[in-house]
């Protein structure tokens, strides 16, 4: 039994400094108040000094309450008991239910050994035609959500968790509001996903320490799974929460901040968590999908910026709908007409093209032009094209949704004005329009 | 000497501080032992009766009271035979050989030799017996791929001696003896193949630095034409996320002509490694015939793995390639990125509280950037042979803007500057290299050796510079007045800066002709380019220029995508030339 120390000399912010020997690093321990128990764990050790990073907030924290060392790290339960289950940023079930009995196993595990890599060629089939045609998920990818705050980005998250190809999908929410938790528990209950679900939630009001534990929480529970062959998705909800937290504590650890306050290791931290995504050859995988909101849609602010240097890609959100010009996945040129459909790269490219014409057409009527035929035929296109395609409700598979493609186009644009290559023209393009159209 | 011994007194982070009971040495290589890993870490601080150590590994576990083992070494990178092929990681572990011993994860506190053990090589030995060599003389050589890997009297022996005995010609290890050397004072040491060296320290067992005055040619022509870079120079590649960085450096890492390319992945993401890991086994190179990884070393720290050997692994990187350099070879290092090692130094600053500069990057962050590039050069060596070590290093810069430190330091000292752009990569114009504001020193230095290609090269250069800059500055008007208000010859001016771009700046990464040229083919382009660039063109408007100019852009797209000097390229010539002699 480890000695139990009744004396905390100093509380601030969210650590509390107590004297103690033999205490390592990252090690756990339980402060017990009259009525409250929480846990924390230690981030800076000195002399006999210890300093403890308070997970359930040092609010109402006494001096001579009870700390208990437990001898380990953070870690987490793993087992299939798990899934359909909903868990607190520190671990704890909070759906009601009991305690799973399931192993523990520790959190923040080491990197993936770089040599053991393998180079991913698997479509993960959204039924999303943004996603699916123009900007394909691959396995072991991960790619941020970038988002403004008022966009549906945890509608698109949910959506992707319900209707992509994986055996299991964890949530983290980290700083998330009551009623888009709600949200995610309600649609996964509705849509019958539930069974295949491991949520953490950290919600708003809950202390902040918890936030930085989600993704870890989530990730090393993802990485067993996959190990053991599973098919990993992991949604996380918000990166720029965990961000914000991580900026706290550094502060009130008195850190010197680099970049608009953040801490100087915000790449790092937020690296080591995205690099757990990959393809473990022959067993599972694990896919990160993570909403990041850019204050001010400002891309340059550090979360954001850090993101995209570590994530392969990104989807942005504007106006409720994915852009197809800034939203990039780096990933889908080794899926993109290898796997997929062999005019899945020419159509995808002369698509995007053709909209980002019909977008200089409608600068023509902003800025009082005349139009020409070509315009308007563009501007037609194009409102078919986000009606059709962009509108975040479509809901088709990816075949069907480049048949669509060829579709659209041939409304409005002869076979040569495509630029298309003959061969797929001959192919693909429909023979009967009017046909089609009566359809 | 005896080894100190110490304790652990604090910790925080990869940060930890522990007391001495003899001496230590900055930067020298302690060993904490915990539990029952032991965790390699380096002194970068002694402050009365403590030491500060930065940890190579996850120091969670770690408690006050673990007992520290020093050293007494530096951090050293292992030289020797079998280095080519490797991947390693910042502190030069062989990766895959980790992988079959632990498994899919790392492990910490697991170091594994980074010479192979087991592996035979043809020694033959040059040294005799009776002679007398110092640090850096030959003492035999084996073949290595298609190199001949020189085994040297190891670079930091002292003083002069005399070689007692040497081994047969024969196959040997890298661990057996291949000679014995009898040193001023009489005592005999046995060598073998191994020697190491300080990875932090400049090797500079050479006659004398020369000026850089030979291209190092890439393949790509906006660097090799408008910006190049010369063999033992340097070149830095900032860009914002998305912009191409990546595929930039992939590119030279298989055309460049040099010898052997050392390839630091840096804190960037370990996906961007594994094409490079599992396609350059089967990726034959042009000018040897033999496969791309027999050329290359990849030293992977990527940004999951522990930090303070990500600060650690560029010098590792640069170490390996100033070995190769002592054997008369020209050695690339494509470090990626500079800005995640800048990131590593201010990590370890900050937890060491020093006062901070801008972006609270330590203030000798410009310094130690300049240290490092300044390891690039051109050198002579003993045997009047030349090695170089040429650096193209990219930054990573936060928000895509220039003017933060890593960049600007990074400015300061290097020869080239090859600025990738949003706007450029945006267009879809790759490499997204943006002509107006990259620059390259290189091009008068390489005077001479540029007018035997051609001797009007550096004026016709600057010419089309000149067209690019005009260009960009008439479009800037267009934008405003519109094309009505433009005149005709300054619209062509306009088409004939767009034409360049797309036909010679710009090049097609996956066509297997344009994807690179060689320096023949970039001349050769290059001059019927500048021909048409001063030929007046006769249009009666506006779309009749334009007319005229798509025509040509395609003809020569189709033309560079023709292999040299094969039936279609000749063809295409014959269009263009038709087109001007008109």
């Amino acid at each position: 039994m480890r000695e139990i120390i009744t004396k905390i000399r100093e509380i601030t912010g969210n650590i509390a400094t107590l004297d103690a020997t033999g205490v390592g690093l990252g090690e756990l321990a339980v402060i017990e108040s009259p009525g409250k128990k929480t846990l924390g764990q230690v981030i800076r050790i000195s002399g006999g000094k210890v300093a403890l990073q308070v997970f359930g907030g040092t609010k109402g924290l006494s001096t001579n309450d009870k700390v208990r060392f437990l001898g380990h790290p953070m870690q987490v339960k793993f087992g299939p008991s798990m899934l359909g289950r909903i868990f607190s940023g520190g671990g704890v079930p909070i759906d009601g239910g009991p305690e799973p009995v399931e192993e523990e196993i520790a959190i923040g595990g080491p990197s993936f050994n770089p040599a053991n890599r393998i180079i991913p060629k698997h479509m993960i089939r959204t039924n999303i035609p943004m996603i699916d045609v123009f900007n394909s998920l691959v396995v072991s990818q991960k790619l941020p959500i970038f988002s403004i705050p008022g966009e549906p980005y945890n509608q698109l998250l949910a959506r992707v968790g319900m209707q992509a190809e994986a055996d299991i999908i964890i949530l983290g929410g980290m700083g998330l509001k009551f009623d888009d938790f709600t949200f995610f528990r309600r649609t996964f209950e509705e849509s019958g996903v539930m069974n295949r679900v491991i949520m953490f939630i950290h919600l708003a009001s809950d202390p902040v320490v918890e936030c930085l534990l989600v993704p870890d929480m989530a990730l090393a529970v993802a990485e067993r799974f996959a190990e053991s062959g599973k098919r990993v998705l992991v949604l996380l909800t918000d990166m720029t929460n965990f961000a914000d937290s991580l900026k706290e504590i550094s502060i009130s650890m008195e850190q010197i901040p680099s970049n608009r306050g953040y801490p100087g290791d915000l790449y790092s931290q937020l690296a080591s968590r995205y690099e757990k995504a990959v393809d473990m050859e022959g067993l599972g995988d694990i896919t990160i999908l993570a909403v990041t909101t850019m204050p001010g849609d400002d891309v340059t602010h550090p979360v954001p910026d850090n993101t995209g240097y570590i994530t392969e890609g990104q989807f942005y959100l504007h106006n409720g709908a994915i852009d197809p010009f800034g939203s990039l996945s780096r990933l889908k040129q080794n899926v993109v007409s290898k796997v997929t459909r062999k005019d899945h790269n020419d159509i995808m490219n002369t698509m995007i093209r053709l909209y980002s014409d019909c977008r200089e057409s409608r600068n023509k009527i902003a800025m009082g032009f005349k139009l020409s035929k070509w315009d308007e035929t563009l501007i037609a296109y194009g409102s078919d094209f986000e009606k059709e395609l962009m509108d975040l409700n479509v809901n088709i598979p990816i075949e069907p949704a480049l048949d669509l493609c060829w579709d659209i186009l041939s409304r409005h644009f002869q076979p040569v004005q495509t630029g298309l290559k003959d061969h797929l023209i001959e192919e693909f393009w429909p023979k009967d329009k009017a046909m089609k159209k009566a359809a | 000497m005896s080894r100190a011994i110490g304790k652990i007194v604090a910790g925080y982070g990869n940060m930890l501080t522990a007391t001495f009971d003899t001496s230590v040495r900055q930067n020298e290589v302690a060993y904490v032992v915990t539990g029952e890993s032991r965790l390699k870490c380096e002194v970068i601080r002694v402050k009365d009766e403590f030491c500060f150590m930065q940890a190579f590994e996850d120091t969670r576990g770690v408690k006050v009271g673990d007992k520290v083992e020093f050293t007494q070494d530096l951090l050293v990178a292992e030289l020797g035979p079998g280095l080519l092929g490797q991947i390693y990681d910042g502190l030069q572990n062989p990766l895959p050989k980790l992988a079959a011993q632990c498994g899919l994860f790392l492990k910490k506190g697991v170091y594994l030799e980074s010479l192979d053990r087991d592996t035979k090589w043809d020694y033959t030995p040059v040294a005799k017996a009776g002679d007398v060599v110092q640090a850096g003389d030959v003492l035999g050589t084996v073949p290595e791929g298609i190199f001949t890997h020189r085994v040297f009297v190891p670079f930091n022996f002292i003083g002069k001696a005399k070689v007692k005995k040497t081994a047969d010609p024969g196959s040997y290890t890298v661990a057996e003896v291949i000679a014995h050397l009898e040193d001023e004072a009489g005592k005999v040491h046995e060598l073998n193949m191994i020697q190491e060296w300080p990875i932090k320290i400049a090797l500079k067992q050479y006659r004398q630095r020369l000026l850089p005055v030979e291209p190092l040619v890439t393949g790509c022509r906006i660097i090799d034409t408008f910006y190049p870079v010369a063999k033992g120079g340097t070149a830095c590649i900032p860009g914002p996320f998305g912009s191409g960085k990546t595929v930039l450096q992939q590119i030279i890492s298989r055309y460049a002509d040099v010898d052997v390319i050392i390839v630091a992945a840096c804190g960037e993401r370990a996906g961007e490694v594994v094409e490079t890991l599992k396609e350059f086994p089967h990726l034959l190179d042009p000018l040897t015939g033999k496969t791309l990884m027999e050329r290359t070393i990849i030293i992977c720290n990527t940004s999951s793995m522990p930090v303070a050997a990500r600060e650690a692994s560029i010098y590792t990187a640069v170490t390996l390639g100033e070995y190769y350099r002592q054997m008369g070879l020209d050695v690339l290092i494509l470090a990626d990125s500079t800005s995640r090692w800048a990131q590593a130094l201010r990590e370890m600053s900050g937890r060491l509280e020093e006062i901070p500069g801008e972006e609270a990057f330590p203030a000798y962050l410009q310094s130690r950037i300049a240290d490092f590039y300044e390891r690039a050069g051109l050198v002579q060596l003993e045997d009047n042979t030349n090695g170089s070590v040429s650096i193209i290093g990219t930054v990573s810069p936060a928000g895509g803007n220039f003017e933060e430190p890593v960049t600007q330091g990074t400015l300061a000292v290097v020869g080239a500057f090859l600025g990738l752009t949003w706007a450029r990569s945006n267009a879809r114009r790759f490499p997204a290299i943006d002509p107006l504001i990259s620059w390259s020193k290189y091009p008068n230095q390489m005077k001479e050796f540029l007018d035997k290609i051609d001797p009007a090269w550096v004026a016709k250069v600057k010419e089309a510079q000149k067209f690019v800059y005009n260009g960009s500055e008439i479009k800037k008007r267009m934008d405003v007045v519109g094309e009505e208000g433009t005149s005709i010859g300054d619209f062509i001016i306009h088409l004939k800066a767009e034409f360049l771009d797309s036909v010679f700046l710009q090049q097609n990464a996956f066509d297997p002709v344009d994807a690179a040229n060689n320096m023949e083919r970039q001349v050769y382009v290059f001059n019927k380019v500048i021909q048409l660039l001063r030929k007046d063109i006769n249009a009666k408007d506006k779309d009749d220029a334009r007319a005229i100019f798509f025509k040509l852009t395609a003809l020569f797209k189709n033309w560079n995508s023709s292999e040299w000097q094969k039936d279609n390229f000749k063809n295409y010539e014959q269009q263009i030339n038709e087109f001007l002699d008109k």
